[in-house]
């Protein structure tokens, strides 16, 4: 059995494609994800942007922003799919539980840290801004020596 | 301290010949440099985000090449998260590969 996974897809669907052709992509998503056991947790319509460079022959795209839950398989699917829709131009497929976790951790570790600092009655980090302080002051007294 | 400056006054006459032995070592060198510190790490940004042009934006200067971390300062971990996102987002042109 295959585990469920957090995903991140954005598509950016040609600028030639109407309103409603983009809302009628959006719920072909949301089917392929509910038919094979995943869910919906976010979509966010970018609107129209300007392309870095030019894809083929566009300038610019709507971007479409879909995060999910699934399996590999479900990703798979939609990959496919989404390569052979004409009306998309390009599509990035990732997954961000793994990097999600991990950002989640450091930030309890280092409330831990913190916390641990206040425990033992010592300031909250800020040596480092003090160093820099007198690096700065050590570069003003070398540039007058220079002159 | 009373030697860096030292160093640092004598460096001013460069003809003679015994004090251009001494610069070549450290303090001469070190003069100039800043402490840099993570970007990352002093706002406490624990996630890069691809989706993020703005933030990724000051780590590709004009040609759009990737700064390297010996310039920006940035730490290990975070140059490693800030290239796949900086990748990610060249490939949804976010974010260009070149730029002339």
């Amino acid at each position: 059995m295959s585990q469920k996974r957090l995903y991140e897809l954005v598509y950016i669907v040609s600028p030639d494609a109407t309103e409603l052709a983009i809302t009628e992509l959006h719920t072909q998503v949301e089917s392929i994800v509910t038919r094979l056991n995943g869910e919906m947790v976010k979509t966010e319509n970018w609107g129209r942007r300007r392309l870095a460079y030019r894809i083929g022959k566009h300038r610019e795209g709507t971007y479409v922003l879909e995060v999910f839950n699934g399996t590999g398989e479900l990703t798979k699917e939609l990959d496919r799919r989404l390569k052979v829709t004409d009306s998309v131009i390009r599509h990035l497929l990732v997954r961000v539980d793994e990097d999600l976790k991990v950002a989640e951790r450091t930030r309890a570790r280092r409330q831990a840290d913190a916390d641990q600092r206040a425990a033992k009655g010592l300031p909250p980090l800020g040596q480092g801004r003090r160093h820099t302080g007198d690096d700065a002051g050590d570069d003003d007294r070398n540039d007058r020596a220079e002159v | 301290m009373a030697d860096e400056r030292r160093s640092g006054s004598s460096s001013g006459p460069k003809g003679r010949g015994g004090s251009r032995g001494g610069e070549k070592g450290g303090p001469r060198r070190s003069m100039f440099r800043r402490r840099k510190v993570c970007k990352f790490c002093t706002d406490k940004i624990d996630h890069i985000d691809y989706k993020d042009v703005k933030m990724l934006q000051p780590f590709i200067p004009e040609r759009a090449k990737i700064i390297p971390r010996r310039i920006s300062g940035v730490c290990a971990m975070h140059q490693r998260k800030l290239q796949t996102a900086i990748k990610r987002a060249r490939l949804l042109a976010l974010l260009p590969y070149v730029t002339d």
